[in-house]
């Protein structure tokens, strides 16, 4: 386990199993996934957090209504406006440059930020773009990781030589310094695959980087997986039939990696949110004047002093997020493997 | 077991060399603006331009500049492209703070993980070990520049009882002063992990405390505590180790960016932030390779270590 500090250390390691406590067996004639689906209805709080994560979706996306509610824009400067508090005239930002703390009236409800933008609208859009960056890469590095793990385990020899070796390297970089270096660079220039073309700005920059630096963590526990799945007995049979490695890998082996990708894609998103926070910090995330939280902590941690509005806000917002995903991923993965046999592989 | 090692070594060096060539490449065909143009300034000349190519060796084969960067690398007279300093130098320089970070971070969340995940398994399933876990998980979900910009303004600025960030030298301030600053960092780095480490030594301390040898050293008399620390934990740290040596290599090689960065500590990862700002190649390159060292030696180490515990490995791998 390691791209260490950053909070960007994902806690991808599902090692912790209740031991103690050993879930009652299923009752019989219930299959495996709803045996899980059962275990997991009866995990009070990964449920409840569960809804918290959709909840906080659910905001991200009326993003737009609150935004006509406040009757501003996530870009748009009030500079030198003023606003009527508690029967008191006060301007959004002051002369001195200090922005207005929160109000909890429709208009800068949580308060303004150093332009006089409104911090709660930027922080609905941003939760847009940082939800976004977080479960397309998770996406991504499910979809590589499957594809390079499988590949690897089944087809063995060479093909494995190859993928490991790579992965053995992707391993060795400094996740955070890659990723950060990777995104300052590609935000400057854009990125241009063939007839593929990405902007300078684009969130899909820093979702790619965040995707693809995260693939190792899942590649090499699923190629563990392949490989002794391959020797079974249903592989066999389905050999004997006469099926190819396409229908084997697709039709075979995917759906026996199912629980483990479960288990892990939560872990992704939490990863990816909190990589997206750290990329944007240094500046190699999400680009300015497009919100996510990562570049309003960024901006906010200047004016700590004289604002903590612009600090405290988008970060509550991002841990409750990370911890959502985190309480609900733990468990998804006892529900799904109470013996916690997915480990991650050094 | 020495064919092991060698083998290990032997592989090192050739990850090392692989992520050097990668890391090269990567700069050289990203679209980041050409350095030279860069450092002709605005109203350069393309004969101006040409020059410092020439000068910089950027109109050389790409190979070739491979070659001499790495020489330089070694030689320690590699230059930075945005201000002329010696890399090497800079990077010597943040050395003894990255270290002095990453191994206060390292002992403080072993210790914390290790006596909490005792605790938690001992008290498996009481309202104790529901809120560590709690604590652990809120712990894992922080950002870490979030988490040390609030300690270092409300318990440093505000409350006064921190300095608010920077470094001190032991030599020149004295080693309580150098303590002063560290205490801060060391704990909010170390918050990251101690989540981890607890709730993976409580899992292990309940797989174990169930095996026929705790049984029986119970069986034969000896106290509870003896039991526990001699018998349980001993076994149930292996794992503990082998992910203590993997994270401590990670937060060696650049893991430490964003704590360095907001507590202004200027190591190794805070040298990298600011070049990265200016697309400084040659430190970007430098301390990439730095980083990546770190992590390929504390791996190999956890390997070999592992080996010499458990002649299977050696066999399989």
């Amino acid at each position: 386990m390691s791209i260490a500090d950053s909070s960007v250390q994902p806690d991808l390691s599902p090692v912790v199993n209740d031991g103690g406590q050993a879930e009652a067996e299923a009752a019989p004639g219930l299959s495996p996934w709803a045996s899980a689906v059962r275990r997991l209805r009866r995990n009070k709080a990964a449920l409840i957090f569960g809804a918290l994560f959709i909840l906080l979706v659910a905001l991200a996306l009326a993003a737009p209504l609150w935004a006509q509610i406040a009757d501003t824009t996530p870009a748009k400067n009030h500079l030198s406006d003023t606003i009527v508090v508690n029967g008191k005239s006060e301007q959004v930002v002051t002369f001195d440059g200090v922005p207005i703390a929160p109000t909890w009236q429709t208009k800068f409800f949580l308060g303004a930020d150093q332009n006089g933008r409104d911090v709660a609208v930027r922080l609905l859009y941003g939760a847009r773009n940082s939800l976004f960056i977080g479960l397309t890469a998770a996406i991504i590095t499910a979809f590589l990781a499957v594809l390079l793990g499988t590949l690897a385990g089944y087809f063995r020899g060479w093909t494995d030589a190859v993928i490991s070796r790579s992965l053995d390297i992707m391993w060795a970089f400094p996740v955070l310094l890659l990723g950060v270096a990777l995104g300052v660079s590609l935000a400057l220039g854009g990125l241009k695959i063939g007839p593929i073309q990405i902007q300078g700005g684009s969130l899909w920059i820093p979702t790619l980087i965040i995707g693809v630096v995260s693939v190792v963590y899942l590649a090499r526990p699923i190629r563990g997986q392949v490989l002794s799945l391959r020797e079974k007995e249903f592989v066999e049979a389905a050999r004997a039939q006469g099926a190819g490695p396409i229908r084997i890998m697709f039709g075979e082996l995917l759906p026996n990696l199912a629980s483990t990708i479960l288990v892990f894609f939560p872990l992704l998103v939490a990863n990816s949110i909190l990589l997206e926070a750290a990329l944007s910090f240094l500046g190699a995330g999400v680009q300015p004047p497009e919100p996510s939280w990562g570049t309003m902590l960024s901006d906010g941690v200047v004016l700590l002093s004289t604002a903590p509005h612009l600090t405290i806000v988008p970060g509550l917002m991002l841990v409750l997020t990370v911890l959502s995903l985190n309480v609900f991923g733990d468990g998804v993965r006892d529900a799904l493997d109470p013996r916690a046999k997915v480990r991650l592989e050094h | 077991m020495g064919r092991f090692v060698i083998r290990r070594v032997v592989g090192m060096v050739v990850v090392m060399f692989a992520v050097s060539v990668l890391t090269f490449l990567i700069f050289n065909v990203i679209p980041n603006g050409d350095p030279a143009d860069r450092m002709a300034g605005k109203n350069s000349t393309p004969v101006q331009i040409a020059a410092i190519e020439k000068e910089w060796g950027f109109d050389k084969p790409i190979y070739t500049q491979y070659v001499t960067t790495m020489e330089k690398v070694f030689t320690g007279d590699l230059i930075s492209y945005a201000n002329q300093t010696n890399v090497v130098e800079e990077i010597r320089r943040g050395i003894p703070r990255t270290f002095a970070l990453a191994i206060g971070a390292a002992l403080l969340w072993f210790a914390m993980g290790t006596a909490l995940g005792l605790y938690t398994a001992m008290r498996a399933g009481r309202w104790t070990d529901t809120l560590v876990t709690v604590l652990a998980l809120i712990g894992v979900s922080m950002p870490v520049f979030w988490l040390g910009a609030l300690a270092s303004y409300y318990l440093g600025f505000k409350l006064g009882l921190f300095p608010n960030g920077g470094y001190a030298e032991i030599g020149e301030e004295g080693l309580w002063e150098w303590v002063k600053h560290m205490i801060l960092p060391w704990c909010v780095l170390a918050t990251l992990f101690v989540g981890v480490y607890s709730r993976v030594l409580r899992s292990n301390v309940l797989d174990t405390i169930n095996d026929d040898y705790v049984r029986t050293a119970r069986a034969k008399g000896l106290s509870e505590r003896r039991v526990m620390i001699h018998h349980v934990l001993r076994n149930s740290l292996i794992p503990i180790v082998t992910l203590w040596g993997l994270d401590f290599g990670a937060v060696l090689g650049g893991g430490a960016i964003l704590t360095e960065t907001v507590f202004d500590l200027q190591g190794v990862g805070q040298y990298f932030a600011e070049s990265i700002g200016q697309l400084d190649v040659p430190p970007v390159l430098a301390v990439t390779i730095f980083g990546a060292f770190f992590i390929v030696l504390l791996n190999t180490l956890v390997d070999i270590v592992y080996a010499a515990l458990d002649p299977r490995i050696r066999l399989t791998s």
